[in-house]
């Protein structure tokens, strides 16, 4: 009788809700990775507990279309350098940037960087994501794998830097010191930009440290999106005409994604909108987690 | 004869016991702290060049647990002759000089393993090695000879060393938990470590100035 009751509301519960559907989990020296389906949906979740926050989801009746803001807002750095040709994205998820970027451009060299096996491992087995002549995972820390790329002597024309989970950041990689490093890597026209917080008082310490290494950039948020992309350049901005004047130039390349470029320009903002007189974050003085849950 | 035995101390000016235990207990307890928080210091200085993957912390906890184990068997050697409070002074001393290096030169011994190791495994247990061997080592020299010391003006030996790991390992979680809850919100890496280095030293002069007002 009970058995049947609880059948019962279980079968009610599942009417009035669409059931995700757990289709991979394991747990990973980094973190617990977790596949999951749901209204045509396949989303990668990293720390399942505390609000399921997921990382990247794939439109299974459009696997093209970027679902999140977020992801696509990180295409509006192409905005300033339209045709790279030596690409790197540092944080894999479930690979829809790097492959949208292939696509996009096919010519161009692509290297991310992961740290964790197993997330390369769940994209290429759960998100269509594939490795091929021009695009390349290397499983290393961020920080280690500039450094050597630095040594080699190597250029990347568009830098992504796409790392934080939302649970954790890796401390090392939000410092002046790995700014500086990336920057280096840039070639002279090159770009960085970087999917990163908008709240809390690491908001303002981070902004800082970008204004310390790149001077001004652009602050990119979108109003439906709690995101913020930082986009900066390594030799001064274009002016606000040339990017418009790109965006509308690029709309129609990028819209098979979702991706919605006319918009994106006057969302980009040039102001100095954080408390200046914060410390910037270096290596010898990097506590960010604690920060974030400053306010 | 040794110096602290019982029929040694009309000689020299009177220390009383408690008031040497607890220069003993407290400098013992200031070594288990800057122990940790030297360790919880060192994931800071390896992050920007081997990451801070378990492999790094890996290589930090072998590193000072190694360091640590030779440290207390040349201790626990050393306080066989003539143990004194002088002498205990001079680990602390020397363990301020040698975090010195660790702090003024910890990017240039990192480029130079960075190069020549590309694993970060085995880059960052080499990088550990040169920085943190020798201090901790020295560090790991005072727990036995704190032993020996209170064991001089007591006869209950066990009951004396569980006292003494009882102090310096609380002193140790204080370590940890001031350092990386506090210590990296309100300062620079090199300035804790400066002040840990400080610290010692003014511990170690402190143990040098007794052990001499003692004689005289």
């Amino acid at each position: 009788m009970i058995l049947r009751t609880a059948i019962l509301v279980m079968l009610m519960l599942a009417s009035a809700t669409t059931v995700a559907i757990e289709i991979h989990q394991e747990k990973s020296l980094y973190r617990n990775i977790v596949v999951r389906e749901a209204d045509n949906r396949r989303c990668l979740l990293f720390t399942v507990k505390r609000g399921d926050r997921n990382q990247t989801c794939m439109d299974l009746q459009d696997p093209k279309r970027l679902v999140f803001h977020y992801v696509r807002m990180a295409f509006g750095g192409l905005l300033l350098k339209p045709d790279p040709g030596r690409i790197l994205i540092v944080g894999l998820g479930g690979g829809s940037i790097p492959t949208a970027l292939a696509e996009l451009y096919p010519d161009a060299t692509i290297d991310v960087v992961e740290i964790d096996e197993a997330v390369v491992r769940v994209a290429r087995q759960y998100f269509n994501f594939a490795e091929s002549k021009n695009l390349k995972v290397k499983v290393s820390d961020a920080r280690v794998f500039i450094k050597r790329a630095l040594l080699q002597r190597q250029t990347y024309d568009l830098i992504m830097l796409d790392a934080f989970t939302g649970d954790y950041i890796p401390e090392h990689l939000m410092t002046q010191e790995f700014l500086q490093e990336s920057r280096d890597l840039l070639s002279m026209d090159g770009i960085l930009v970087a999917n990163t917080f908008s709240t809390s008082a690491l908001y303002d310490h981070e902004s800082e440290t970008y204004q310390a290494v790149f001077g001004d950039y652009l602050n990119f948020k979108l109003p439906a999106s709690g995101n913020r992309v930082i986009i900066a350049a390594r030799q001064g901005l274009p002016s606000d005409f040339e990017i418009k004047s790109q965006a509308i130039k690029f709309a129609e390349r990028l819209r098979p994604y979702g991706i919605d470029a006319r918009d994106y320009p006057d969302h980009m903002s040039r102001e100095k909108d954080w408390n200046r007189t914060r410390r910037i974050l270096t290596d010898q003085y990097s506590p960010a987690n604690l920060l974030r849950g400053e306010d | 004869m040794l110096p602290h035995s019982k029929t040694d101390k009309p000689k020299t000016a009177p220390l009383p016991e408690l008031v040497f235990n607890l220069i003993v207990l407290s400098l013992a307890f200031t070594s288990g702290f800057i122990i940790m928080s030297i360790e919880l210091m060192g994931g800071r200085i390896l992050a920007p060049y081997f990451g801070s993957s378990i492999y790094v912390w890996g290589s930090i906890i072998t590193i000072f647990m190694l360091s640590l184990s030779i440290g207390y068997l040349y201790g626990g050697r050393l306080s066989v002759n003539n143990p004194h409070l002088g002498r205990y002074g001079l680990f602390f001393i020397a363990a301020a000089i040698t975090l010195i290096p660790t702090i003024v030169w910890s990017n240039a011994m990192m480029d130079w393993v960075f190069v020549r190791l590309e694993d970060p495994r085995y880059g960052s247990l080499a990088a550990s090695t040169l920085l943190f061997f020798v201090p901790t080592a020295i560090l790991g020299m005072i727990a036995p000879y704190s032993v020996r010391l209170l064991v001089a003006h007591a006869a209950h030996s066990g009951q004396i060393a569980g006292r003494l790991y009882f102090i310096s390992t609380l002193g140790s979680a204080l370590g940890t938990l001031a350092t990386s809850f506090y210590l990296v919100l309100w300062f620079e890496v090199d300035v804790i470590l400066m002040t840990m280095s400080a610290v010692l030293a003014t511990g170690g002069i402190t143990a040098i100035i007794t052990h001499a007002s003692q004689r005289t």
